[in-house]
């Protein structure tokens, strides 16, 4: 059976959907032994996620030791295990706890939710910043610091949440008019111009207001620091939510990944399938943005790492994925309290320094050119 | 005078040489086909031959002198190309776009002759898009699209043209349309055309010379007569066939053999057949 | 041996002179003017636009007192108490500011639209607005600069992460033979939508790090406001307009050209690269210098271009340039006089006009072009 070679055809291999050209089969540029599901590579693949595990426990270890005051391991066991209310050291690493979980909990949403958004819009670039979402909730939370006097960070989860799926519908809903679909280019670009859009009205209230933009501006860094567990529960049931049904859809992003006609010839339900999917999404995306204020290139760049090491299999990229966004959100936060003392560099400002040169790299890698 | 010349050419992307030491010519005043399995270089070829692509080794002269050293639209009055996959600004009409192909002859100052207007007068009567002038291209279909691109082509007059694969997404009778309108081009002007096919059959019936290639070299070249025979189809494309003389216009015509038609049929089982 | 049937009539032989010579000389004739009325009529609307933000307003100036103004700057006769500060000193130079940068954001948005083949892409989109704002923004939080100094480093700004976002998409990956002409302005656009977000979080931080005064006075800047318009800046921007808008002219030919895919219009004789390169420069500059002066002003850049598209019924550099200067003259206009009438006497900045105003617009534009895009 031969594919027309209009259709997208799956590069053998290689984490990448670029379209065969017609008139000729495009170089295979996957690097061999990138086989799926072989009895050995599973085995290999376990010990690398044992590996990261690991590798997320010692860093959340740091998390607790490292910063403007920088404590030994064993006065972080001791406040762990023995905890003194007396000992001022011992109270400092209880205070990183919440943000230790929240680096935790906001990576593991936005890795899976990139991951997955990645895979439902089967376009390599998709990510919450670039597609909008981050601008949705942002435009959400200024309204509701304006209009509805939100001060504190639970009020503020709500909003972010309806802003965050409201922007999603929109941008994925533009882009998929017109004859090819959502490219990742008219993705992109929906999403940038639907960003640009809300943060205009955004500004309209900022400019007449300097109270709400004394308000805004530190939610909009996008942070892990600063919350308290009062944040952290009310997000935890969308978070947990949202992670189950993405967890369980590595198979169907597995076929997704083929297009929709095939995935429809091997019976599924394309339509349902992306839905669930993006309802899961929005809940991840929705719940990290609340916590922690827009956080964008985390979902973009781990997926991409990750897929270096598992190939294009989504019931592998999730997990690893799921275990490496936190390490990588953890040390962006640990980074930015040591690197600017006595003050801090948020965690949103270090994902974006490291994200932007990998999303460059990957452009020119070519992944991007699905077009 | 325009003889393009091909001399140990390579030409790469990256780091990977495509063609490598290729010379030919392409004669004058002839249609050339080129042809060859899928990613065999043809249509790097035909990027190398019309200054697309710039020799990694090698040259390409035309009438003697380097391609490269040309001025670039002086190039393009003698030489021209249609590439493979031409994109067309939003909205445009017909004529408009035909008249793009004007622009090599046009000074600085662009300004626009009765001169230009005749041949673009020209190249859509003989392309019979005549009819299409004012209507927007994305109105039109595939078939129709891809004569307005021909129009444009030919409204450049050139003595060369370089076609890469004009009759992709093409139904066989626009195919043959297609073809039929390059060789008026050849017989009446004379203009020297290379196109690549990727149909042997059709490439053998209108074509006067023929380059096989094969992983970047020519493996053949010469009249269809003496180059489309059953060892080279063996040879390039890895197919087994029969080649026989076409009934139409007696240029080789290749019956695949395939897996499941091993045995010819003999003529007493097409009779208890039928 | 070739069966040719006898010499054919081969379509060349046909008759070559123009079938309807009349009918096609009579079109030729008529274009131009057909051409040239809305465009006119645009040119007219803007004349008109800004006679009336310059005479009209929250303060009114007559005709005769506004030449008497004017005439009398120049030779040095006697002022007009208060009209005369106001008309030089405030409301002319805005509007010849005003015009200037809607003519280069015009002009800009026009030829990135153009060049990447996509009416959606814009300097404010694919990253350079953001490359402006995060220099100047950084110039104000941490050197406490104001004036001129933020314009230079806004310029520097828009045209460093301009360098950068070019050099992304002339490297990469070769394309293969038979790659649409398209390939290196989706990575074009592709990089500059990365790199946007990447200094929205920049700025967006260095707004924490300010005290609030500064942080309100950053963000008026950032949205692109006529506040600082004097005439040193007027002059500053005739000058690069005066050398930029001839190189669009000039460009505008192989512009066309390129329009068809870069192998199309390398056989046409178009020297691909050194042409892109020359749009891409010059329509940075138009952008660069625009939001030095005025800072990043929404949308102006990516409106004009699809309005006037359906004021003129084609795609007209011209038209884009005018539509520009109307945009802002309109928006400004509005902010000045109307708007602090609806809100109790902020005057806000133009930019927040354009974008209030241009995101619905955006949106609407966003659904019928990707119906059209089929």
């Amino acid at each position: 059976m031969k594919l027309s070679t209009t259709t997208t055809v799956q590069g053998r291999g290689s984490g990448t959907l670029v379209p065969a050209g017609p008139g000729g089969i495009s170089p295979d540029a996957s690097a061999p032994g990138r086989g799926s599901g072989s009895r050995g590579t599973a085995g290999k693949r376990t010990a690398w996620l044992l590996a990261a595990v690991v590798v997320l426990a010692v860093v959340s270890a740091a998390s607790l030791a490292i910063g403007a005051r920088g404590l030994p391991l064993n006065t972080v066991w001791d406040a762990l295990t023995n905890f003194n209310p007396e000992d001022g050291n011992h109270a400092v690493v209880i205070a990183r706890i919440p943000r230790t979980v929240l680096g935790l909990l906001a990576g593991v949403a936005l890795g899976l939710a990139g991951a997955a958004m990645q895979g439902v819009a089967r376009n390599p670039l998709a990510d919450p910043g670039i597609l909008g979402l981050n601008a949705g909730a942002a435009l959400a939370v200024v309204v509701g610091i304006y209009v509805f006097g939100i001060g504190s960070l639970t009020g503020y989860i709500w909003f972010a949440f309806i802003g965050a799926a409201a922007a999603a519908v929109v941008v994925y809903a533009i882009a998929s008019r017109g004859r090819d679909g959502a490219t990742p280019v008219k993705l992109a670009l929906a999403g940038a111009a639907l960003s640009a859009g809300l943060f205009s009205l955004m500004n309209v209230i900022l400019v007449s207001s300097q109270d709400t933009l004394d308000r805004f501006r530190f939610w909009q860094v996008g942070s892990i620091g600063g919350r308290d567990w009062s944040v952290l529960l009310p997000a935890l049931p969308f978070l947990a939510v949202g992670a189950v049904i993405v967890l369980g859809g590595g198979r169907v992003l597995n076929s997704l990944a083929l297009g929709d006609d095939i995935a429809r010839g091997l019976g599924q339900n394309v339509g349902l399938a992306r839905g669930i999917m993006a309802l899961g999404i929005v809940l991840l995306c929705g719940s990290a943005t609340a916590l922690a204020g827009p956080i964008g290139f985390l979902g973009l760049v781990i997926p991409h790492a990750v897929r270096l090491l598992t190939g294009p299999d989504y019931r592998w990229i999730l997990p690893f994925s799921l275990v490496s966004a936190p390490i990588l959100l953890i040390t962006a936060d640990i980074i930015g309290r040591v690197i600017l003392l006595p003050g801090e560099v948020p965690a949103g400002i270090m994902t974006a320094i490291v994200g932007a040169p990998v999303f460059v790299w990957l452009i020119r890698r070519g992944k991007g050119a699905g077009l | 005078m325009a003889i393009l010349n091909a001399k140990d050419l390579t030409l790469q992307y990256e780091q990977r040489k495509v063609v490598e030491g290729l010379s030919t010519e392409i004669p004058e005043g002839k249609v050339t086909m080129i042809v060859g399995a899928n990613a065999c270089g043809k249509s790097t070829l035909l990027r190398g031959l019309s200054r697309l692509l710039k020799p990694a080794g090698g040259a390409v002269t035309l009438d003697g002198k380097d391609i490269h050293t040309r001025p670039a639209r002086e190039l393009a009055r003698t030489l021209g190309l249609l590439p493979q996959h031409p994109t067309a600004p939003d909205g445009i009409t017909v004529r408009d776009l035909v008249g793009r192909g004007r622009y090599p002859h046009q000074g600085f100052f662009r300004s626009w002759s009765a001169a230009d207007d005749a041949a673009v007068q020209r190249a859509l009567e003989a392309t019979d898009t005549f009819g299409l002038a004012e209507r927007s291209i994305d109105e039109l279909s595939g078939g129709q699209r891809q004569r307005v691109w021909i129009a444009m082509a030919l409204a450049q007059e050139t003595d060369v043209l370089l076609l890469d694969e004009p009759t992709t997404y093409l139904d066989l009778a626009h195919q043959v349309e297609v073809l039929d309108l390059v060789t008026d081009l050849n017989r009446s002007r004379g203009t020297t055309v290379a196109i690549v096919l990727h149909d042997l059959n059709l490439a053998a019936r209108y074509a006067d010379h023929v380059i096989a290639m094969k992983g970047g070299r020519i493996v053949a070249e010469g009249p269809a007569i003496d180059v489309v025979t059953e060892e080279l189809v063996f040879n390039v494309f890895g197919l087994e066939s029969r080649v026989v003389p076409d009934p139409i216009s007696g240029t080789p015509l290749i019956v695949p053999i395939g897996r499941h038609h091993a045995s010819p049929v003999s003529t007493n089982e097409l009779e208890i057949a039928s | 041996m070739t069966a040719l049937k006898s010499a054919p009539e081969t379509a060349f032989d046909a008759d070559t002179s123009p079938k309807h010579p009349d009918h096609l000389q009579l079109r030729r004739v008529l274009s131009p003017t057909f051409f040239l009325r809305p465009t006119f009529f645009l040119g007219l609307a803007v004349v008109v636009m800004f006679a009336v933000y310059v005479l009209l307003g929250s303060y009114t100036v007559t005709i005769p007192d506004f030449f008497t103004i004017v005439i009398n700057h120049l030779t040095g006769g006697e002022k007009i108490p208060g009209a005369s500060f106001i008309v030089m000193e405030h409301k002319l130079p805005r509007a010849v500011v005003g015009t200037m940068i809607g003519v280069a954001f015009g002009l800009a948005g026009a030829l990135f639209q153009t060049m990447l083949r996509n009416p959606l892409a814009s300097p404010d989109i694919i990253g350079i607005s953001y490359g402006a704002s995060a220099a100047a923004v950084t110039a104000i939080v941490i050197f406490g600069a104001s004036g001129a100094v933020v314009s230079g480093a806004a310029l520097g700004g828009a045209l460093g992460v301009a360098a950068i976002i070019y050099a992304i998409s002339r490297g990469g990956s070769g394309a293969g033979g038979g790659s649409r002409g398209n390939a290196a302005g989706n990575r074009l656009i592709l990089a500059g939508v990365g790199i946007a977000a990447a200094l929205h979080a920049v700025v967006n931080f260095l707004m924490t790090r300010a005290d609030i005064r500064t942080a309100a006075d950053a963000l008026i800047w950032l949205n692109g406001s006529l506040n600082s318009a004097t005439w040193d800046r007027a002059g500053v921007l005739a000058v690069s307009l005066l050398v930029l808008v001839p190189a669009v002219i000039a460009l505008a030919g192989p512009l066309r050209i390129l329009e068809l895919g870069d192998d199309a219009a390398a056989g046409l004789g178009i020297k691909v690269n050194a042409a892109r390169l020359g749009l891409v420069l010059t329509a940075v500059a138009l952008a660069a210098v625009a939001t030095a002066a005025a800072g990043p002003v929404a949308f102006v850049a990516f409106l004009a271009g699809p309005i006037s598209r359906r004021i003129v019924r084609k795609p007209s550099l011209p038209a884009s340039a005018l539509t520009g200067a109307l945009i802002v003259l309109l928006a400004d206009f509005f902010a000045s006089n109307i708007a602090p009438v609806i809100l109790d006497g902020t005057v806000l900045p133009v930019g927040v006009i354009t974008g209030a105003l241009g995101a619905p617009f955006l949106l609407w534009l966003l659904v019928t072009s990707n119906r059209k895009e089929a």
